[in-house]
């Protein structure tokens, strides 16, 4: 808080992007989302990142709901849901969900409802291992621009 | 002499019993047949003599001697005449039957007689009537003489009792004289029959007789049965002599064979072996077969199946062996041609498993490849997240030191990327998974670039120079990335290896009359100092042409490789020819076909797209391009600058800035060098002070020797715009821009765009895409429309014009490829009538004034999340101009607006 963290809180930040790119978590299209940020757009990360886990949320809810149904059938409307789910994963460079999205989706496509499930369930956890990274992520940001904008007078 | 004294007198002996040979069963057939070969005149042959005469002449001599001899001669003797005696028993009881009938009639006939007699007073005037045979009188007599003896007594009484009236007898003498001459005349018959049957007795034949008939009936039956079979039959001693043979088919005399062995009456393969099996035989006591192959000259190569049994006479000794042969030459080759075809077929079956196996082992080999291209894109991805960390960190404040550190890291993470996407590439062509392009190209452009780029980064004081005959078109079509990157590649080497001279592109038509319509492109790069030894494996993949090349080059080998695969890709060869000290040359033949010239505009790739706007008229049709050396222009002046003309091109044209943002403290200062920097770089430099410094420093030379790999392939993209600011230089001095000065010329263009903006509209379902691809267009500079679906976006075309339109593949309500089609059928049409059918409602379809735009096709772009090759062939199918997959970058979508506004 005394705005002598910056250099260290920007190693952490470039450390914890660096693993997550290490261990596919993420990919090159985070960076393209990076560049897009401009004085225009200051918080265009921050923003896309929200909704996207806003309209994630939805998707995996409707997917849960439409899994536990006893009487389910309608793997299409699965196919729709990841569908949406693998577009803007891989939009927002979110490899490792998207990856396990797409198995997800030719589980579905063989109307194979156990693995459906065993889907859902890693979709939701790399979903959630995804967020807490990103509130990491999003939270070290926070700290840095706040520590840089620290000035002391000469 | 001895011997046929013998044969003559048995000859003679035997003359009366040889016509009665034959029993009449089968005597007429069997005469006929041997008739037939008696007027032959073959009278001295074997056959002869062992059908006719060896039963007469030799068998006879030595054949009764062996049937008493042997134990089956003389069983079969025994059972004749067993036979014999039982047919004579049965005779003798069926005799003896008759004769007690006929006794018990006479009985019964000389009671009666007697009877007669009793009652006959006179008996003194008939005996010597009744009696007729010898015997019967004799019995008679002695019975007539009984009757008296006993009959005296009672006569007399009778007489005595009934002499009273003389009618009475006279009529019963009469009844009486007439009773007894029946009773003659029934003896006589009877008698009669009696000498009948003894006749008949006597007519039965002697026992003897009686044998020989049933041994020519045997005899008979052995000849029919035997005088058409393949068949030799013989007898030999204990020391293997021939006693007796019968053959069907003789081809020796008889006294040619009697008495003689195997070995003695034949010469050739077979014969011993035949010897010693009989031998054997003999020896073992066991009957046995075997098959044999003769080859004499005799009757040439037969196979004979061979049975030996071991003869014993009745002391149970071995007197010799009987032997018969039958000839199965063709048996034995047809089962030898069985047996070949089984093996061939055992062969056969072997070559098939063997080649089933190769086939596993190159789909193995064919999954592995794949497993590789799959690899080396996995790695890619992390790698390029690694570089791109690093491009972002070099863009932060760093020293010197670091700054150097930091673009080895760079260039040598460039250089891994490069080599994985050489791998993927060969993989690619090798699995077939590669697709050509047909894009309409001007190869002098091609070819200028391609020296520009390599004069570039040029290092060493070699001329560059492209010679391009006049001949060649302005335009041709194919795959001009792929040209392009074979010709970087050979050049790249060619600079490589070659330490002074000139390194040429020579482009010229050759004609070939097979191909009526293509004529083929010829490309030569010339290329000094080639080891010559080296050329037979310089196309092989990771083969350098030596350890120590390996060393002193660097480079995996894979460049010639994928050159090769690439050319004969296209339908073309690679060849090289070279001379020790006096250079190589590499020699690339293509098919290609002259584009046609009216939907210029339409087609255009990007280069010749960014040079219409050059005003650079002699450009096109140039044939002659020289590039000297730009050393030191980036060495020389050393600092911070030298890493950014390394840098991607993608990461230099979205302004810095931007990418820091989200990373360094205060960018407004960092971001503001290093642009100016770029400036610096990009401007002008004297070539005179290039060359002073060539020689200069080599080590730092050396040091980023790595990076001119990725320098090709990138700048590769920019390099006619850079052209464009170079108005005033001559050519030799348009080399020596790098991409630096890109990003302004950029700005510049898409300022002079600004005036007609044009309107693009993005068709995506999804919130984030959208987002993302809107701030990508704002930072393109420019906006767009949103539609959500494919209704909406056939609404929205509907409703206003649009230069281009992005459209999402996967959409609900209606995808992508449906609207494309439903928008390309307005644009034939001039109608939305196939869009109604389809269930979408559009109202102001009246309103519009469709028939002007309907001229105009709309550039419509997939965006794809499959990057496969058939749902881009899909997308083409449905009416697409191009696809981008996704997810969406800056740089596809900066490509894509490229082509396709103007």
């Amino acid at each position: 808080m005394l705005g002598l963290g910056v250099d260290r809180l920007q190693a952490d930040i470039n450390r914890l992007l660096a693993s997550l790119f290490h261990q596919g978590v993420l990919d090159e299209q985070f960076l393209q989302l990076q560049q897009l940020q401009d004085e225009t757009s200051p918080n265009f990360v921050y923003d896309v990142i929200n909704i996207y886990f806003d309209e994630s949320e939805k998707l995996l809810r409707n997917l849960r709901l439409l899994l536990m149904d006893r009487e389910f059938s309608d793997y299409k409307k699965i196919g729709l849901h990841l569908n949406q789910l693998v577009g803007s994963s891989s939009s927002i460079g979110a490899r490792r969900v998207r990856n396990v999205c797409v198995a997800f989706r030719s589980a579905s496509e063989l109307s194979n409802r156990p693995g459906c499930l065993r889907g859902l369930e890693v979709v939701e956890h790399e979903y959630h291992y995804l967020k807490n990274m990103m509130h990491e992520l999003f939270q070290l940001e926070q700290q840095r621009i706040l520590a840089a904008g620290v000035r002391y007078p000469m | 002499m001895v011997c046929e004294m013998e044969t003559d007198q048995i000859e003679e002996m035997d003359v009366e019993v040889l016509p009665s040979m034959w029993p009449e069963n089968v005597g007429t057939e069997a005469d006929k047949q041997f008739n037939v070969e008696k007027p032959a005149g073959d009278l001295d042959t074997l056959k002869e003599v062992t059908i006719e005469e060896t039963p007469t002449i030799a068998d006879l001599t030595r054949l009764p001697e062996l049937m008493n001899s042997t134990q089956q001669g003389s069983s079969q003797l025994t059972n004749l005449v067993k036979q014999w005696e039982y047919m004579q028993d049965n005779a003798v009881r069926l005799l003896r039957e008759e004769l007690k009938n006929l006794n018990r009639q006479r009985e019964e006939a000389e009671a009666k007689e007697l009877k007669i007699i009793e009652e006959y007073k006179f008996e003194t005037n008939e005996p010597e009537n009744v009696p007729v045979l010898d015997e019967t009188s004799d019995l008679f007599r002695r019975f007539r003489q009984k009757k008296r003896d006993a009959l005296v007594d009672s006569k007399k009484i009778e007489i005595y009792e009934e002499f009273d009236t003389v009618a009475y007898w006279k009529q019963k003498a009469l009844n009486l004289e007439k009773m007894l001459e029946a009773s003659t005349e029934r003896e006589r018959r009877l008698i009669e029959k009696l000498s009948e049957s003894l006749k008949t007795m006597e007519s039965q034949s002697a026992p003897v007789q009686e044998l020989t008939q049933n041994l020519k009936r045997a005899e008979g039956f052995l000849h029919f049965i035997l005088q058409n079979a393949p068949i030799v039959m013989g007898h030999q001693d204990k020391d293997l002599r021939y006693l007796f043979i019968y053959n069907k088919y003789p081809s020796l005399r008889e006294q040619d064979i009697l008495g003689k062995t195997d070995v003695e009456i034949f010469h050739g393969g077979g014969v011993k072996e035949s010897q010693d099996f009989k031998r054997e035989v003999l020896e073992k006591g066991k009957a046995s077969k075997r098959e044999i192959t003769f080859t004499t000259d005799l009757f040439g190569s037969k196979t004979f199946l061979i049975y030996v049994e071991p003869v014993y006479n009745k002391a149970g000794e071995k007197i010799g062996i009987n032997y018969m042969g039958m000839e199965v030459t063709e048996q034995v080759d047809k089962r030898e041609k069985m047996a070949k075809l089984r093996e061939d077929n055992a062969v056969r079956k072997a070559m098939e498993s063997e080649l089933n196996k190769t086939i596993h082992i190159t789909e193995e080999t064919m999954r592995a490849k794949q497993m590789l291209a799959t690899m080396s894109h996995e790695i890619r991805s992390p790698l390029s997240g690694v570089v791109g960390m690093a491009e972002i960190l070099s863009n932060t404040k760093l020293d010197k030191e670091q700054r150097q550190l930091l673009n080895v890291m760079i260039s040598s993470g460039d250089l891994v990327l490069q080599l994985i996407n050489d791998i993927l590439d060969l993989s690619k062509v090798e699995s077939g998974v590669m697709r050509l392009e047909a894009t309409k190209f001007r190869p002098r452009e091609v070819v200028k670039h391609v020296l520009q780029t390599a004069a570039a980064s040029l290092k060493k004081s070699l001329t560059l120079e492209g010679n391009i005959a006049d001949d060649v078109p302005i335009e041709v079509v194919g795959d001009v990335l792929r040209i392009r990157q074979i010709l970087t590649n050979l050049i790249s080497n060619a600079i490589k290896f070659t330490h002074e001279g000139n390194v040429g592109i020579k482009l010229q038509v050759i004609s070939e009359p097979p191909f009526a319509r293509e004529n083929a492109l010829n490309a030569d790069t010339e290329e000094h100092e080639q080891n010559e030894n080296a050329i037979p494996c310089l196309f092989k993949k990771y083969m350098q042409a030596s350890a120590d090349h390996a060393r002193k080059y660097g480079g995996t080998g894979l460049g010639l490789a994928i050159c090769k695969q690439l050319v004969e890709l296209m339908g073309g060869q690679l060849t090289v020819t070279s001379r020790v000290n006096e250079g190589s040359t590499f020699t690339f033949i293509l098919p290609y076909k002259v584009g046609t010239s009216d939907d210029y505009s339409d087609d255009q790739d990007e280069f010749s797209d960014m040079a219409d706007h050059q005003s650079e008229p002699d450009d096109t049709a140039e044939g002659y391009f020289q590039f000297k050396p730009l050393l030191g222009s980036i060495y020389t002046n050393g600092g911070p600058g030298i890493g950014n003309d390394f840098l991607p091109h993608k990461v230099m044209l979205t302004s810095p800035i931007k990418l820091i943002n989200g990373f360094v403290a205060d960018p407004s200062n960092n971001t503001g060098q290093s642009e100016m920097l770029q400036l610096e770089n990009g401007g002008y430099v004297d070539e005179s002070k290039l060359e002073t410094s060539s020689g200069h420093c080599p080590e730092s030379a050396h040091q980023y020797e790595n990076g001119n790999g990725r320098c090709f392939s990138k700048e590769s993209e920019s390099c006619s715009s850079s052209q464009a600011s170079s108005e005033g230089g001559t050519l030799e001095m348009e080399s020596e821009l790098t991409v630096s000065s890109h990003t302004e010329e950029e700005k510049a263009e898409t300022d002079l765009k600004e005036t007609p903006k044009p309107k693009i509209l993005l068709v995506e379902d999804n919130k984030i895409n959208i987002m993302v691809a809107k701030s990508m267009m704002k930072q393109l500079g420019h906006s767009m429309d949103i539609a959500n679906n494919g209704v909406e976006a056939i609404t929205a075309i509907n409703h206003s014009s649009y230069d281009l339109v992005l459209m999402d593949v996967c959409m609900p309500v209606l995808d992508g490829l449906k609207a494309t089609r439903l928008i390309r059928s307005y644009e034939e049409t001039g109608n939305w009538n196939a869009a109604i059918e389809a269930g979408v409602d559009i109202k102001t379809l009246e309103n519009e004034q469709v028939s002007v735009r309907s001229t105009n096709r709309l550039p419509i772009i997939a965006m794809t999340a499959n990057t496969l090759a058939e749902s881009s062939e899909e997308c083409y199918a449905n009416g697409m101009d191009s696809f981008i997959s996704k997810p969406v970058t800056l740089q596809k979508l900066r490509e894509c607006l490229q082509q396709y506004l103007h």
